[in-house]
């Protein structure tokens, strides 16, 4: 039977267009963009039109605001870090959310290591900060706020804009985490009214392995890697120019095609939803309803755990997730679900589950069907279930 | 990840099921971890003449408890008491190191249920069915903070490295500095 992907968080296909535009690049003598021999100057070019590109799907007027990176890690890593290092003469106080990614959690530990001190706000149930928690979390020394976008786990979308007029009022700096969320939704750096972006390409088709950072003009940032004056003085390195090529054209195709995009997974996601309850019963969908990402539904089974779901269903060929799959090795409870409020034994039990483009109604009629008899197969085996 | 004998055992679980008036039961469990595991024994002659499981857990919770009953089912209770959850891996062929600790606890339910059985035929009815000690380690594995994964040591209830409880699953987690 073919593959079902309901795991597009963790992997997404290359779209036809950008395996094309990659493959010339390969197959193409393309130089080293710092060169100033006709083909460095050619790889340049190349470069530069795909951070217009970059730029248009994010409503970035100034292109020479996008710094590529290696991926949405490295991005987050940049901004955090960068920022918090470049701006410490202002104050070493940051405040976050206690639902990021890792990415945020540890580079903040890393800070914390060096003097910076970070204030965690929570979430509500839905896993959605209130910005009246950031005005009173912000102090006379903090510099930086950071709160992701789009949430990988329950995919709550926060309140950007409205963080952002805080921390424009009390003249603080705010970074987000918009790795899941940029090329799957409209996002608009004007109207989010955010300093610094994350991003990487994959959640929008394009090549895994390459991502970029939104730092608008002006903003102090210290650069993660040293070397050579690339990417105007912030990211040194030899840039991956294929990577790049392939991202740029994904951030056209994703920029064209938005509307009928979030249409489709809507769609995808609202039969879904409706349909759950004539195959399982006792399950809860984490998340807030309205401001969620449309290709996302976390969903808690009661009575059975998540890893054992995803390997039966794994074995009728469909792929879903426990969690993203940077934390899937771990095996301890999801902190953006325990944060909402959930129990241990309820946030084992959940399954993230992700739709593409590539994905039809089929696709979850298949799915829900091997869902009920997995989910009674493993609650047949469960001492939690009495029934 | 998992080894042949592991998805095997993970996909056509032995044992697996409850058992009705047990002449010896043991619940192990751990919320933070996420395993939960129980044993029922049927015993005759000294001898585990039936044995079930049922499993709350990943595939190497369940296949660690399926391995187990196999193991177990026919041994005298000298014998079974000494089964480990060494043993119960090794003829699982292995399972990957992060399972080792939070998912192998076969042989501690079992032990548990012996137990049981002990303390019934001893006379003591009730002892060690109610008020196992589910929430604690018996085993030398180390545990590590739902939250930030540092490692944290038995009996400790808030994580030294990012301060929030992990002890009590009720409580939402606090904001903090």
């Amino acid at each position: 039977m073919n593959m079902i992907n309901l795991d597009h968080i963790s992997a997404n296909p290359l779209l036809p267009e950008v395996q094309e535009a990659m493959i010339k690049a390969i197959q193409g003598n393309y130089g080293n963009p710092s060169s100033q021999h006709k083909m460095g100057e050619q790889a340049s070019e190349a470069i530069e039109q795909a951070r217009e590109s970059v730029a248009r799907l994010i409503n970035c007027k100034a292109p020479k605001e996008i710094v590529f990176a290696s991926c949405g890690t490295e991005s987050v890593n940049h901004a955090v870090k960068g920022i918090a290092l470049a701006n410490s003469d202002k104050g070493k106080h940051i405040v976050t959310s206690n639902i990021e990614h890792n990415a945020v959690i540890r580079s903040l530990r890393r800070l914390k290591m060096m003097g910076f001190q970070v204030t965690s706000i929570p979430v509500d149930k839905y896993g959605r900060v209130n910005p009246g928690h950031v005005i009173k979390a912000i102090r006379e020394d903090t510099i930086l706020v950071t709160i992701m976008h789009g949430n990988n786990e329950v995919g709550t979308i926060q309140p950007i804009k409205e963080i952002s007029q805080i921390t424009r009022e009390k003249n603080v700096l705010f970074h987000t985490d918009a790795v899941d969320s940029v090329g799957v939704v409209p996002i608009d750096v004007q109207e989010l009214g955010v300093d610094a972006l994350s991003f990487a390409s994959n959640p929008f088709y394009g090549p895994a392995g390459v991502g970029g950072l939104y730092i608008r003009a002006g903003v102090k940032l210290w650069p993660l890697l040293e070397g050579g004056a690339q990417e105007n003085n912030k990211r040194a390195g030899t840039e991956n120019l294929i990577g790049i090529i392939g991202m740029g054209v994904a951030a056209e195709l994703a920029k064209r095609d938005m509307a009928s995009r979030v249409s489709h997974l809507k769609n995808l996601r609202t039969i879904l939803l409706k349909d759950l309850p004539s195959y399982i019963d006792e399950y809860r969908i984490n998340g807030h309803p309205e401001h969620c990402l449309p290709n996302l539904v976390s969903l808690s089974l009661k009575y059975i755990e998540g890893e054992s779901v995803v390997l039966m269903l794994d074995d009728d060929n469909i792929e879903v997730s426990t969690r993203s799959a940077c934390a899937s090795g771990s095996l301890r409870a999801s902190h953006v679900l325990l944060s909402t409020g959930l129990g241990f034994a309820d946030a084992q039990g959940t399954l993230v589950i992700t739709f593409g483009i590539d994905n039809t109604e089929d696709d979850i009629t298949r799915f829900l069907a091997k869902l009920k008899t997995t989910v009674k197969t493993l609650r047949d085996y469960s001492p939690l279930y009495h029934k | 990840m998992y080894s042949k004998t592991v998805m095997d055992h993970f996909k056509n679980p032995r044992n697996v099921g409850v058992m009705e008036n047990p002449d010896g039961m043991g619940e192990i469990g751990n919320p933070l971890c996420g395993d939960m595991m129980t044993i029922y024994l049927r015993i005759a002659d000294d001898t585990i003449k039936d044995i079930k499981f049922q499993t709350f857990g990943c595939g190497a919770a369940i296949a660690v408890s399926s391995m187990l009953t196999e193991l177990a089912k026919g041994k005298s209770i000298e014998e079974a008491k000494k089964i480990t959850n060494k043993d119960v891996a090794k003829a699982l062929e292995g399972l990957p190191k992060n399972k080792l600790h939070c998912s192998n606890l076969g042989a501690d339910a079992l032990h548990m249920a012996i137990q049981n059985y002990e303390a019934r035929n001893a006379g003591n009815l009730n002892e060690g069915l109610e008020g196992v000690e589910s929430d604690k380690h018996t085993h030398d594995e180390k545990c590590y903070c739902p939250y930030c994964d540092t490692q944290i040591s038995e009996g400790e209830t808030v994580c030294k490295d990012c301060a929030l409880r992990v002890d009590d699953q009720k409580k939402p987690q606090k904001a903090g500095e």
